[in-house]
């Protein structure tokens, strides 16, 4: 068991790295729950795993990985010959599945975990949502989840027809877009994003996670 | 005829990314059409169709188009394999690190660094109100501790992803070049033994010196 992975199933970018897992099929690994209410993840042990002081981080032998986007490609990359092949499989598809998780790293993700510590990470701890904040931050969402619908209405999936790292990374913040932040109306009010959203968040492994999620 | 075409301006560092990637790769054969979002050229429909999100840059090989600077960078740096200086690492561990440190940019970084960068500079000409000083302050304070964990990475490595020039460190030339040169912030790296190192040395690459030509070539064109 080479594999440590540490952060939390409740944690949107942990469950990023575990999703990718569970779609490689890479069950043998140890999960190592990182206790942020005690603030472990500040402390001089996993600072020295990771100097930002965030979760997760991925330990595979003596490599230490950290980002979650970057540990996704990791595993995609070492468990390449087994799974679902995530990357793309031509230059061009690899080149696609690139672009796609830039948009989700660049215009989605900022949008969508704006709304997030608005409506649920700030409330936990005590804070007011900024209703303007998060109105200003659904208005821009729209006109992305535009440009989605119509990519989708001629493509299966976003690097194209195939199911990739680009549609996974998606997953975890949409989830709680939906379910806890209760935004989800841009999500299901359009064809072929709801379609495209139905179809990735019912693969087994997302349903994976969720269960592991039930269990912790 | 090039049939490798860069769509926008030399004032977006996100168009200066790919352009110093092409130069590290050697590639030389490439056309830039202009796309000035000045004008609204990135709103066109015919611009759309490459660049749905209205974005510079785009980027075209032959009829393959594809969009998002560091995205464009890592094509090149996959199709340009076999000449110029190897960029996404060696080994499984190199490539690992050299997406981890991409990442850090990506997310910590650039958001931060850009920031300052348009308060400080583009405030003015692209929101038409005077420079956020609150904004200013928030940022740099999270940017000093960011610098000081690359600080603490430089001290035992030479370059990000370990000893060797990588995507990582080009990925952040062009915001540094700002946040320095234009916005005035040098103080984040002189006050950095390593940092500062690392900076002298990956600025001062034959790639980016030649992209800090094509941008005063740029910018002396009306």
């Amino acid at each position: 068991m080479s594999i440590t992975l540490f952060g939390t199933a409740g944690s949107t970018c942990t469950s990023l790295v575990l999703t990718t897992l569970f779609e490689k099929q890479v069950q043998d690994f140890v999960l190592k729950n990182v206790n942020l209410a005690k603030g472990e993840h500040k402390k001089p042990e996993y600072l020295k795993l990771q100097p930002f002081g965030v979760i997760p981080v991925l330990q595979d032998g003596d490599l230490t990985i950290f980002e979650s986007r970057a540990i996704a490609r990791y595993v995609s990359d070492k468990y390449e010959g087994q799974g679902t092949p995530l990357l793309g499989k031509t230059e061009k598809e690899r080149a696609l599945v690139n672009q796609w998780l830039e948009v989700e790293s660049q215009n989605y993700y900022p949008v969508v975990s704006s709304i997030a510590y608005q409506l649920v990470f700030g409330p936990r701890r005590g804070l007011k949502p900024d209703e303007k904040v998060v109105e200003q931050q659904l208005e821009k969402f729209e006109k992305i989840l535009d440009i989605y619908e119509e990519h989708l209405a001629k493509n299966e999936y976003l690097a194209g027809n195939f199911f990739s790292l680009a549609d996974l990374s998606h997953i975890p913040y949409t989830y709680l877009l939906l379910h806890q932040a209760k935004k989800g109306e841009g999500i299901t009010s359009r064809k072929h994003v709801k379609a495209w959203w139905d179809k990735i968040s019912s693969r087994p492994s997302w349903k994976q996670l969720l269960d592991l999620r039930a269990q912790s | 005829m090039a049939s490798l075409k860069v769509y926008g301006k030399t004032y977006s560092t996100n168009v200066t990314r790919v352009l110093t990637t092409l130069a590290e790769k050697n590639v030389d054969d490439y056309q830039m059409v202009p796309i000035d979002l000045l004008t609204g050229a990135n709103k066109t429909p015919e611009y759309l169709k490459l660049q749905p999100f209205g974005q510079i840059p785009a980027f075209q090989d032959g009829d393959f188009t594809l969009y998002e600077s560091r995205a464009i960078a890592r094509y090149i740096s996959d199709k340009y394999e076999g000449q110029g200086t190897a960029l996404s690492g060696n080994t499984e561990r190199e490539k690992a690190l050299v997406n981890q440190w991409l990442e850090v940019e990506s997310q910590n970084y650039n958001p931060c660094a850009g920031k300052i960068v348009f308060e400080c500079v583009f405030a003015q000409i692209l929101a038409g109100r005077p420079t956020d000083e609150a904004v200013v302050k928030e940022q740099l304070e999270k940017l000093e501790k960011i610098l000081d964990v690359y600080e603490a990475r430089l001290t035992h490595h030479k370059y990000l992803a370990g000893d060797f020039f990588s995507l990582a460190d080009l990925a952040h030339i062009p915001v540094t070049n700002n946040l320095i040169n234009v916005a005035k912030k040098g103080e984040l790296f002189s006050s950095r033994k390593h940092l500062n190192a690392w900076w002298e040395d990956i600025s001062s690459r034959p790639s980016w010196q030649k992209v800090l030509q094509i941008i005063q070539a740029g910018q002396q064109q009306k």
